[in-house]
């Protein structure tokens, strides 16, 4: 494997590793300043409690997050030298923006909501947690606006070897940008809505301290559904939006070889990337055509006429990617995605039909459903990533012309770091479980409730540190 | 004359020197954790004396490396690509050190928290010794060829010169580090603290010194102010004598502000050096790296002026706040430890 390859392995790494725990973190922050608004509001300690309870889970969560995510602005620079000087122009302003309207605010107030319980007014510590989640969606907003340039590049020039910028105002209000940023943000909160009702329904299933995990599965069950809903629409509106923005995406990972009107949706099929066919596929009549413009008799371009029109535009190559990895990942994401809507339905009938939350006998299903928005959300980046090679800035730079020159002179060096980030991320991984689940089964008692009588404060439901 | 350029060199200085300065001591913090914190109780003071802070004083960093990124893309570009592995090393670095704070205080094991108070000290030695190292091999220049790539080796980059200057950035980490647990924790780490920083102060002031007349000598050819970051060098020498001074009169808070300050002026001194380039190549100094032709268009410049002086001054304001909010003596009053 040369200099690019292993770079791509190294980026899918630490990528899909951050985003572990970005999503999540993105969630739960939202989920606890809405529940330390409950308490603000209510002045009913129990919300307290719940604040508390899932703060110590988000701030674990948080923590791995954040080191892991200065990962990923260096690695421009070390495995990707050419790209950052071919794109730096335009590329480096939302990271900077990044890193001066959001990660200041989320990590200097995330220090104040911690060691603020006892010393900020109540209402000023609630302030604080939604700065926090404010600097959380800030950050969502300016990486996704330097990622959408990668797959749909506006606001530019072609000056000599390099990009320029060319028009701002275009670079942040890229149609890529306002299908994806919702689409992911949406997805943060799918995944912090089902991960807290798996783990309060845990808890209910185990009978602890109802008045905490009947509010936490009530205010998760909405949440849930209510993201989980917005993702697809959104998911829905990126089909719509990539037939347009990105036809070889979406003929991709539809299988599709050849341009047809009235084109079908192949729910599976076997595909036989080197023979440019499906061997096999279950197909529904129109219904690609339908998603994906709105007109059941449109006409999509296949994957082969395509691939001509590349290599006009582009010169001699190969311009498709991997429909296979494309095909399939787009279907576990989708799949996903609707077995979610089911268990949010689910869970909202739960939570708020009459009978109460005592006679449930199934709750232990929602604790593997804390899993399912991970797998989705793996799945799609590597469909939108996998989805744009060969290029790294569609239409612009090919991935491999963008690797640093002293990596394909030393590929042992790319393997060096492979390694390292590898054993250091699977030790952190296994660290981070283990105080994930610890603090998850540990029961608040009830004596949390009360507020504190004297001046001794700290009834939270945190385990002693 | 494009004044952008110059403007954003000084940008990119400044937030250097914001991260020296603040991350700095936590990295100092960091490094005594397991000297001077001789038990638990110690130790837990030590955390949360940084605790709420380290994390956005990391930050600092980031932009720094966004700006750079942003600013002048080639110089980005170069140096991380050049620095691969030691860049790796600081990475690894600082993910264990910044997961070390989070993590030591989640078990009552002790083993478990003695492996993360040495994870802590053994990450903030690293990153900052290292990053001591790469800016020495700045200043003294590296192999860099017409195409501005970096063509030397792993163990160039291990030169003594360097060496040095990673001692020197771990030393005034050390010292400020102890400088701010004086201010801001009670018994016993406040009377350690002060111990070693009477201890250390000259000895730091004296590496300075040596380290401003190394780089007159070793660095690579400077550009036009190269003669005035000799000025910053003992600018910062002296900040440290009025520190130390501080010290003895017992000013904790003076002994913290003016060591900050001859960081800062230590930062510049660099900067000064290496204007207007900032990459100097030990090849030939028509492949040097200088402001203007590694950095960005104007208009992205113009863009990114008017968002650094709005957000960078606001930032000031709120992170000054936290501390000043937050500025409360740590004490072993285990109510109020968090970590």
């Amino acid at each position: 494997m040369d200099g690019t390859v292993l770079s791509q392995w190294q980026f899918a790494l630490t990528t899909v590793y951050h985003f572990f725990f970005v999503p999540l973190t993105i969630g739960l922050s939202v989920i606890v300043a809405i529940m330390e608004s409950f308490y603000v509001a209510k002045k009913n300690s129990v919300y307290k409690a719940m604040t508390k309870f899932w703060g110590t889970l988000f701030l674990i969560n948080f923590a791995v997050g954040v080191v892991t995510g200065i990962v990923l602005e260096f690695q421009f620079g070390m495995n990707w030298s050419e790209y950052s000087r071919f794109v730096g122009d335009i590329f480096g302003a939302p990271l900077a923006m990044e890193g001066l309207m959001a990660f200041f605010l989320e990590s200097v107030f995330i220090g104040l909501w911690i060691f603020g319980w006892e010393r900020l007014s109540k209402g000023l510590h609630l302030a604080t947690i939604w700065l926090v989640a404010l600097g959380m969606n800030i950050s969502a907003f300016w990486i996704l606006a330097a990622n959408s340039f990668m797959q749909h590049p506006v606001g530019f020039a072609r000056v000599g070897d390099k990009l320029v910028l060319t028009d701002f105002s275009a670079l942040i209000t890229n149609p890529y940008l306002f299908n994806q940023f919702p689409h992911t943000v949406m997805a943060g909160f799918t995944t912090a809505g089902f991960f807290v009702l798996g783990i309060s329904a845990y808890h209910l299933a185990k009978k602890h301290n109802p008045e905490v995990f009947q509010r936490s599965f009530k205010i998760a069950a909405i949440f849930a559904l209510v993201s989980v809903l917005g993702v697809v629409a959104m998911g829905d509106r990126q089909g719509k939006g990539m037939a347009v923005m990105q036809p070889m995406k979406l003929a991709a990972f539809e299988g599709l070889w050849d341009t047809e009107e009235k084109a079908p949706l192949s729910l599976v099929a076997i595909i036989d990337q080197d023979n440019e066919t499906n061997s096999f596929a279950i197909k529904i009549p129109y219904m690609l055509s339908f998603l994906a413009t709105n007109d059941p008799n449109a006409k999509i371009i296949g994957l082969k006429d395509l691939q001509a029109e590349a290599e006009e535009l582009y010169g001699k190559g190969y311009y498709i990617p991997s429909i296979p990895l494309m095909f399939w990942t787009f279907r576990v994401m989708v799949g996903l995605g609707f077995l979610m809507v089911f268990f949010g339905i689910l869970a909202v009938v739960l939570a708020f039909r009459r009978k109460g939350f005592e006679k449930i006998k199934f709750f232990w299903v929602f604790v593997p459903v804390i899993a399912l928005p991970y797998m989705a959300n793996t799945a799609g980046w590597l469909m939108t990533e996998r989805g744009r090679q060969p290029w790294v800035v569609f239409g612009q730079m090919l991935t491999r012309s963008g690797t640093s020159p002293i990596l394909n002179d030393r590929p042992w060096m790319v393997i060096t770091t492979l390694i390292g980030f590898f054993l250091l991320y699977a030790a952190l991984i296994v660290v981070d479980v283990f105080l994930i689940a610890k603090y998850s089964k540990v029961e608040p008692s009830t004596g949390d409730f009360l507020e504190p009588k004297t001046n001794n404060p700290t009834p939270s439901t945190e385990v002693k540190k | 004359m494009n004044p952008y350029p110059v403007i954003w060199f000084i940008l990119v200085a400044i937030l250097y020197a914001g991260f020296f300065v603040l991350d700095g001591f936590d990295m100092g913090v960091g490094m005594l954790l397991p000297f001077l914190g001789k038990d638990e109780t110690s130790r837990r003071m030590m955390v949360n004396s940084i605790g709420p802070h380290w994390d956005g004083n990391e930050v600092w960093l980031i932009v720094a490396g966004g700006a750079t990124f942003a600013a002048f893309p080639q110089w980005y570009a170069t140096l991380f690509s050049g620095f691969y592995l030691p860049l790796f090393l600081i990475l690894v670095a600082l993910i264990i050190r910044g997961v070390a704070f989070e993590f030591r205080g989640k078990d009552e094991n002790p083993k478990w928290k003695s492996f993360w108070d040495w994870s802590a000290c053994l990450g903030s030695f690293i990153a900052a010794f290292l990053i001591g190292v790469a800016f020495s091999n700045i200043l003294r220049g590296v192999p860099i060829d017409q195409k501005m790539q970096y063509v030397g080796g792993f163990f160039n980059l291990l030169n003594p010169f360097a060496i040095f200057g990673g001692v020197i950035f771990v030393l005034l980490f050390v010292l400020n580090g102890a400088n701010y647990l004086v201010i801001r924790t009670g018994e016993p780490i406040d009377e350690k603290a002060k111990k070693l920083t009477g201890q250390l102060w000259l000895v730091v002031c004296l590496f300075v010194l040596v380290f401003g007349a190394l780089v007159q000598v070793f660095a690579g050819k400077s550009g036009w102010l190269g003669w005035y970051s000799m000025v910053f060098f003992l600018a910062c020498a002296a900040a440290i004598l009025v520190s130390g001074f501080a010290q003895k009169q017992q000013k904790g808070g003076w002994t913290f502000i003016w060591m900050s300050v001859s960081i800062l002026l230590f930062t510049f001194g660099i900067f000064a050096w290496l204007y207007p380039n900032v990459m100097i190549s030990s090849i030939n100094s028509l492949n040097n790296l200088t402001i203007w032709n590694a950095s960005s268009g104007i208009k992205t410049l113009q863009i990114m002026t008017v968002v650094a002086l709005i957000f960078v001054p606001i930032v000031l304001i709120y992170q000054g706040w936290s501390y000043w909010l937050l500025r409360k003596k740590i004490t072993g009053d285990k109510e109020s430890l968090h970590y």
